[in-house]
């Protein structure tokens, strides 16, 4: 790949500066329904910055451009994730925050493809983007389109048996142009991923399955960026999964600490704390 | 433990002269006596598509074979993707392959996509309306294997999917044009497959018949009863009609191979002309399919035929030999006839 490609890369802004910025652009979407999957995108923000900023090829003017590296959000309710990426990526105008989960927003609640600029597919139905992920892989290598295919999922998704038959297909065909990123948060919604089914050992499952597998911090962004270089650069012939540890509501401390937090209550008066307090924290 | 709900079927269940061995319960092909039959039309068929149009891929979960999908596996083996026994990839991957431009065609039976798969076609295909073609074996009762393999709700399933095309083809001629028209049509498209020798039935009744999507089409004229049918019921219906013929009964058939979206038009016309018993036929449970289908549309325009259905009961079906089966549940030319007659 040749870095010229990437406009976005050769900028000064910082990974740091760029994982902030998309936290404050999710915070301030959360604020204007006054709920939202925010400890999620506080917690995947660092890995989207990452691929956005680091991995990816696209064209924000032409998110349907041909070269572009495609980017699945299998878990739909991170949609307010992918919503601050994509803003922080000039994909979609941040003035857009404000409609957030609104009548007639091109930002809803979950995400889905005919609704919004750079949302690939309709996630939500949780299981089903390896698949899709899978079936894009084979495409771009019978068209012989070098993109690679990133699918991100999330480490409930690991209970849904159509994960497995993905995995399996894209280990026997060697799909080396697909990278699946799985958000181990170790919560979904009746409790610990570790504890609702046996998530563990996840890296040794995938090694199983065939694929090249890094398992590493993923609110750590030298990790993370290391992490998506190796999967990319990977000379083998297996598909690449990346297991990121990430900490729900990553930055807001005093909602780090909330004991169930899949899915965070926010008081209305606690939005503006917990953006000053990310605020104060703000990477050059 | 057993719930008072489950009624076993331990019992002896042969005829008191013991079991009929005369048929072997899965079948490679639909028996219909006195027409030609046609080699693996769905084959030959998206071959020949597939030659013409470098868009078109054929995928399937462990089912090549048996879905006549191993034509174009053999004939153009980079064209063929080999998905394994895991039909919820099947279908995500074929959406995944129409979102980089081609044009998928899926095929497993028709239990596995319906029952199975359903949220995968539903969610990664119709709901961003997909170019995928879904294309199952074994639809409605045409396997001796029981409800394992019998799809006899799958219309049923489909047709309540918002932008799903359904057809239901009665032989080889509507499958030879439908593999062409399916490819044309901008959406996903589910339909139900017969594979192995497939009989050629609608050109022996009407020399000119091609199939259209989208189109019912009047098979022969009567002047007592009008069938409006669907898939292999078609032919049960037109070999019926010839038997009543004998009898002095006028028996039209209008054959609706696309189920959705219905051509109300031509069925509300031909329900119109006066005096004619209206009886639809499909091979496949009366809850949901074209029976009520036709209904509906008849009402909602109050034209108040006298109206009966000939299909499959509400019912898991027994298992056992296919000639054996259909004459139990109504689908023999032998019962289509006795039927109507009884009606009339």
């Amino acid at each position: 790949m040749n870095a010229t490609d990437r406009p976005l890369h050769g900028s000064n802004i910082s990974l740091a500066r760029r994982a902030w910025a998309i936290r404050r652009h999710a915070l301030r979407m959360g604020q204007v329904q006054g709920q939202g999957y925010i400890g999620q995108a506080l917690g995947i923000a660092d890995v989207l910055a990452v691929a956005y900023f680091h991995t990816m090829e696209y064209r924000p003017e032409d998110p349907e451009w041909e070269g572009r590296d495609r980017f699945l959000l299998s878990i739909g309710h991170y949609a307010i994730a992918l919503y601050a990426v994509l803003i922080e990526a000039g994909i979609l105008p941040e003035e857009e925050i404000e409609t957030y989960g609104m009548d007639d927003s091109r930002m809803p609640m979950s995400g889905m493809a005919s609704y919004t600029p750079g949302m690939e597919i309709t996630g939500g139905s949780l299981g089903h983007g390896l698949g899709i992920a899978v079936g894009m892989a084979m495409g771009l290598r019978h068209k012989k389109n070098p993109a690679f295919v990133i699918n991100l999922m999330s480490d409930g998704e690991l209970g849904e048996g159509s994960t497995w038959e993905a995995a399996m297909s894209a280990g026997a065909q060697s799909l080396s142009n697909l990278i699946c990123i799985v958000d181990f948060n170790d919560q979904q919604a009746d409790g610990p991923s570790t504890q609702v089914l046996s998530a563990e050992p996840v890296a040794d499952k995938w090694r199983a399955f065939g694929w090249h597998t890094q398992r590493v911090d993923g609110n750590d962004i030298e990790a993370v960026r290391d992490a998506f270089d190796a999967a990319r650069n990977h000379d083998g012939p297996q598909p690449r999964v990346i297991v990121f540890d990430t900490t729900m509501c990553k930055g807001v401390p005093f909602l780090e600490a909330r004991e169930v937090n899949h899915f965070v209550r926010v008081e209305a008066e606690e939005w503006d704390r917990a953006l000053a307090i990310l605020d104060e924290g703000q990477p050059q | 433990m057993t719930h008072a709900s489950q009624a076993r079927k331990y019992e002896a269940r042969h005829a008191p002269e013991g079991p009929r061995a005369a048929t072997s319960a899965m079948i490679a092909s639909l028996a219909a006596e006195g027409y030609d039959a046609v080699p693996a039309p769905f084959g030959q068929a998206l071959v020949e598509l597939a030659k013409k149009d470098d868009r078109v891929v054929g995928l399937s979960a462990d089912l090549a074979k048996y879905t006549d999908m191993h034509i174009l596996a053999q004939a153009m083996p980079e064209r063929f993707y080999q998905m394994g026994m895991a039909e919820q990839l099947l279908m995500s991957a074929a959406s995944g392959m129409a979102r980089e431009g081609f044009l998928p065609f899926a095929t497993t039976y028709a239990v596995f996509a319906s029952r199975r798969a359903y949220d995968f076609i539903a969610m990664a295909i119709a709901e961003e309306n997909l170019p995928v073609k879904i294309c199952c074996a074994l639809p409605g009762l045409t396997t001796g294997y029981g409800p394992s393999h019998q799809a006899t709700e799958d219309l049923a399933i489909f047709r309540g999917l918002p932008n799903m095309t359904l057809i239901d083809p009665c032989d080889a001629a509507d499958i030879q044009g439908m593999v062409p028209a399916m490819a044309a049509h901008p959406g996903p498209v589910y339909a139900r497959l017969l594979r192995g020798k497939v009989p050629d039935v609608l050109r022996r009744h009407k020399p000119d018949y091609r199939f259209e999507l989208g189109r019912a089409q009047m098979i022969r004229e009567g002047g007592d009863v009008l069938v409006v049918s669907t898939g292999i019921m078609t032919m049960r219906a037109l070999d019926a009609a010839v038997r009543l013929e004998a009898d002095g009964i006028g028996v039209a058939v209008l054959h609706v191979p696309t189920i959705k979206p219905l051509d109300r038009a031509t069925i509300l016309a031909e329900a119109r002309k006066g005096g004619r018993l209206v009886v639809t036929a499909e091979n496949h449970t009366v809850i949901g399919g074209l029976g009520e289908a036709v209904a509906t549309t008849l009402m909602l325009e109050g034209v108040a035929p006298q109206f009966r259905m000939i299909g499959l009961p509400d019912e898991f079906l027994e298992a056992g030999a296919l000639p054996t089966l259909h004459d139990m549940y109504g689908l023999s030319v032998d019962r289509v006839a006795e039927q109507i007659k009884a009606w009339l």
